[in-house]
Order: C-alpha cells, then structure tokens, then sequence
C-alpha cells in the first residue's frame, strides 16, 4: 500500500477544493444571473473539461505550462521553478479539470433562488454583499456541498491529466490513481487490489457524509430554493 | 415624521429595452391600483418604483427625492421601499422572525428584535415567530411579507398581485385587514392587481395599464362612470360598446341625439360633438332597463328599443342576456338576476323592450380613428 501516494492524493483534493470553489462560486453566481452575448461559450468553455479525454487536456496543459512557454515562464520566475512535473503544476491541472464539477452544481443552485427572493433582499436595503452571505449562500448551500464532494472525488480518481502534466514522480507527482497503474504495470496486483479498495471505500464514504449532510441542510422550507444535492 | 412629503410621482415613456408609457400618482396616506391583464406592464411598473429595473426614460420622484430619470438610478437599497412581491418573497431558511428583522438589519440586535415582535403582532402573527415560511399558511406568509415591507417605516409600500396566491376566504381576510391597516399608514401603497373588484373594493385611486401603457386615471366612481376609451371600457368589463353617428344638436332642450342603426338615442348635450361625427359610446349594465320595470318609474321615457332575446345563458343566481336591437345586429348583454328573467317571463326568441338611461350613456372622448370593416 502506497500511503505516500494516497496522502498526496489527499493533499491534492484538499487544495484543489480551497483554492477552486471560492472562485468557482463567485464564476457560479454571476453566471446565474448574468445575461450577456457569448453566455453561451463562456458556458460551454467552463464544460470542456467534461467531455474532452483527459489526455488531450493533459496535453494542452503540458505544452501551454512548460517551461518554454510564455506562462510556463512567468510561473518559473514566480516561484523559481517549473511547473510541470511539479505539485504546483498538478494543483493548476487539477483546478482547471475540475471546473465544470465545481461552477456547474452552485451556478444551477443559484439559479434555482427565485427572483422575487433576491428582489425582496434588495428592498430590504441588504447589500450584495450581506444578500450573497446571509441569504444566497444559505440558500445554495447544498449546491456547494455537491460542488465540493464532485471536485475532491475528482481530484482523487483523475489519472490522465495527472500522467500528462505531472508524470510519475513518488512523493511529487504518484497520485494513488498513477500509484494503481504503476503496481499493475509491475505486477503487484496485491498492492494495486489493496489501493483501489481503500480509494473505493473512501469515495463511498464521502459520498455518503455529503449526501447525508445534504438532506439534513434540506430542511422542510429549503427545498424551494436549493434542490441540487448528492 | 408625519410631515415628510411622500408623494409618488411616476412618469415613464420609453421604447426599449422594452416599450413602457406609464403615469402614476400616488399621496402619501393613499392607495393606488394599478390595474391590467397580465402582459400590461403593471409588474414592471411596480418593479421600476422599487428600484429594481432602470427607468430609461422618464422619472420617478419619492416627495422631493429624485429617485431615478434617464442618468440617475437610487439603488433599491438606498430607496427604501416596502416590496411585497407576488409570492412573497420570503427568506425559506429563516423563520417569520427573522425574515422581518433582514429589513431592520440597520439597527443594534435588541432593538430589530423587539421591532419585529411588535409588527408580527400587529399583522396578527405574535405566536408564530419561530415558524418557517413553509410551516405557515399562504395567508400567513403574505402576513410576514406585509409586516417586513413595513417594518421600517418605507417611503412607500408596494403590493404586487398580493391576494392572487391564496383562497377566496383567506382574500376576503386580507382584505379587511389591509383596509385597517392602511388608515394607520401615511405613505403611499400601490397595488398590482388584474382583479378590478379588488381595486375598486380597496383603492382610492385606480391606474388603468394595457399593453404597456397607461390608459387612464382617477378616482374608481369617476373611471367606472368615465373610461376615456373603448380599451379603457372594455378593461372596465363594459360590453355594451356601440359606435353612432351624431344627428342633431339640439340646444333648446339640452339633447344631443345619436343614431344607432335607424333607432334614435338622447343622452344629455354633448356640446363638443359635431353633427355628422362617428362616435363611440358605452353604457353601463346599470343604465339598461326593461320597459316593463321602467313603465312604473314617473320619468318620461325615451331611448326605448325594441329588442329580441337571442341567447340566454344561467351563471348561477345571474342570467345573461343577450339582446338583439330589432333590425340590426347591435347586440346588448347584461346580465340580471335568474329572479327577474323569471319574473318577466324571458326566454329566447322573445321580443321586449329596454331602455337606455339618457345620463349612463358615456361617449368616449378618445375616439378610434379608422376601424378596419
């Protein structure tokens, strides 16, 4: 069993979610009232993710991200080093895969807030402010914790764009995903088996504290105004 | 306080982003109804007063505040407006409490606190406080909404359709209770409705709106009596509507007389009418009478038509009537109790006679300029 792996998984989720869903969720409520030409492209764009193969999108991020290239170089000045082959480099990769499962549930719960509910907070002189932190966010909340769960169970079962970008460096890079691969490749298929139960049984757990949590934040009343859960 | 000018100024006439030519007036201490079929652009209307579309054209004024024009727009925030919207917009997640203690968010806690609690009693809801909206009634939920329009004292309370989500006797409740209500608040309140029963019932004034425009305004005798035109009428649920050419002034006896298809009618002297005009009048259900009832009324009688009952239809108590002028295919409705067709002896094909009461003839004073056929 490769906790090294497993733990950089962890770690990968657990930045991903932190520095992806507070700006997914400002993407999210602006895109859900925003009327404007190209909505419809800007949309589109966020969802590429979704359906393009990983390792296209691997590739993109392996050629636009190197060092030769003009952001590549401008991340090496910043934090003098490379990104690719790098965390730094597998945390953007990952942010960026993971957008459509993090803008899509909360721009939908968003949505879902009826007008006259935004109107009324308004007329009751709430700042946007005020109204998105004790009005919308309570009302979205659950679309967030699907944000949330979607992105970290993403973050952890992604291999392709993690190969591309950040290739099979222990400690580094070897994802428990790539960890899985590798050990096949070798024959471990002992080590393989055991890593995949463990990943397996962690993503049903998960998934099952955030579904309760999202019925139990779906009180009678609250249903109205956010549907979206687990 | 009670001295703030609060009047309500409104004057709208834009084409886009989409078309709006609207006038409404509304003192302080009134109700106003703004009345139309959905579509009209009533709710918009009411949606520009509070702050929450932009006046492209025109001007809204608050007293002697300027609150929007074509270059200025105060924020909904910074208006302070009382805003009961259709389905109330009530906050799902915070109990009827809380929901009025978000429009008092500017005071310290105990005062928004104890604030609250006395609007709740006031609208009836004491012992309900720590209820969500969706452990309240639909009665009730409007209740909390009215009470955190006017928890903080608004420059002017807006109403939108706030009686059509609840049942016929919750509405009859509500009605009451506005009307109390209202005598104890001295701003301006503007109701949205479609229903004209409910603005005549409960409005000092009524705003007559179609199709994006404001048709006509004034007090709901005067409007009813009055409608300046054939949409205003029709709006009004006024179905006898005829057109007529005017055949004689005559001023020695007050009379000005109109031909309807060859029958002759006399309403009291239009001076302004010009003999050989094509003009357009209404008159009321009221103002239609069989001669059979009026026979016993001492008055002389003219504008009496003979009449041919062609159709006969029971709404409950009522009858309507529909009565074909004899020779022509001017058809009168109106609608009487199921008592009196009875009495009468009505029943379809029969002939009879109505008279047209002379002062509950209205001639339009706008009138179409071409119809088509």
């Amino acid at each position: 069993m490769d906790w090294v792996a497993f733990w950089l998984s962890v770690k990968l989720g657990i930045f991903t979610v932190l520095l992806l869903l507070p700006l997914a969720m400002f993407t999210a409520r602006w895109l859900s009232t925003a009327q404007f030409p190209g909505k419809s492209l800007l949309e589109a764009s966020l969802a590429v993710p979704l359906v393009l193969p990983p390792t296209v999108v691997g590739y993109y991020l392996l050629v636009g991200l190197s060092n030769d290239s003009f952001i590549g170089r401008w991340l090496v000045d910043l934090t003098g080093h490379g990104v690719v082959f790098h965390f730094s480099g597998l945390l953007i990769a990952s942010m960026i895969v993971n957008i459509p499962f993090a803008v899509q549930p909360m721009q939908r719960a968003f949505e879902a807030i009826p007008q006259e509910i935004r109107d009324a907070a308004a007329c009751c002189g709430m700042s946007r402010w005020r109204q998105l932190l004790t009005v919308e966010i309570p009302l979205a909340w659950p679309g967030m914790l699907t944000a949330l769960v979607l992105t970290f169970a993403h973050t952890l079962g992604e291999f392709g764009v993690v190969l591309m970008v950040g290739g099979n460096l222990p400690g580094e890079t070897r994802t428990i995903a790539i960890s899985i691969y590798d050990r096949v490749q070798a024959f471990d298929l002992e080590a393989a088996g055991q890593m995949s139960l463990i990943l397996l049984i962690f993503s049903v757990v998960v998934l099952a504290i955030a579904n309760s949590l999202s019925r139990r934040l779906l009180k009678p009343g609250m249903r109205k105004a956010g549907r979206s859960h687990v | 306080m009670s001295s703030r000018n609060l009047d309500l100024a409104v004057q709208v006439r834009q084409k886009a982003p989409f078309a709006l030519d609207a006038e409404l007036k509304c003192r302080a201490g009134e109700l106003t109804a703004l009345v139309g079929p959905s579509g009209s652009g009533k709710s918009t209307l009411l949606r520009m007063i509070a702050g929450l579309v932009r006046v492209q054209q025109g001007h809204i004024r608050s007293g002697d505040l300027l609150w929007a024009d074509g270059q200025r727009h105060v924020t909904a925030q910074q208006r302070r407006v009382g805003y009961v919207p259709q389905h109330y917009g009530l906050f799902p997640h915070m109990h009827a409490l809380g929901n009025v203690e978000t429009a008092l968010h500017h005071l310290p806690a105990s005062e928004r606190s104890r604030i609250a609690h006395e609007w709740l009693e006031r609208v009836h809801l004491g012992g309900l406080a720590k209820r969500r909206p969706a452990e309240l009634s639909g009665g009730q939920q409007q209740r909390v909404a009215l009470a955190r329009a006017l928890a903080a004292s608004p420059r002017v309370l807006l109403l939108d359709e706030p009686f059509s989500a609840v049942d016929a006797a919750t509405r009859e409740k509500l009605y009451t209770e506005i009307v109390e209500l209202r005598s104890e608040l001295a701003m301006p309140v503007v109701l949205v409705t479609h229903d004209l029963q409910e603005a005549l019932m409960l409005a000092d004034r009524i705003t007559l709106q179609s199709q994006g425009r404001t048709l006509q305004s004034g007090e709901p005798k005067q409007v009813m009596a009055h409608p300046v035109s054939e949409d205003a009428a029709m709006l009004l649920g006024l179905r006898n509507i005829f057109e007529s050419v005017v055949v004689e002034q005559d001023g020695a006896n007050a009379i000005t007389a109109l031909d309807l298809t060859g029958h002759r009618i006399e309403i009291p002297r239009q001076p302004h009418l010009r003999q050989g005009e094509r003009v357009s009048w209404v008159i009321a259900d009221a103002g239609i009478r069989f001669r059979a009832i009026s026979r016993k009324e001492i008055a002389p009688q003219k504008n009496r038509l003979p009449v041919t009952v062609v159709k006969m239809l029971t709404l409950g108590d009522q009858v309507r009537l529909f009565l074909q002028l004899a020779d022509t295919g001017a058809i009168f409705r109106i609608d009487v109790t199921a008592r009196l067709a009875e009495e009468l002896a009505l029943a379809t094909g029969i002939r009879t006679e109505v008279v047209l009461r002379a002062e509950d003839i209205h001639v339009f004073e706008q009138q179409m300029t071409e119809k088509p056929g």
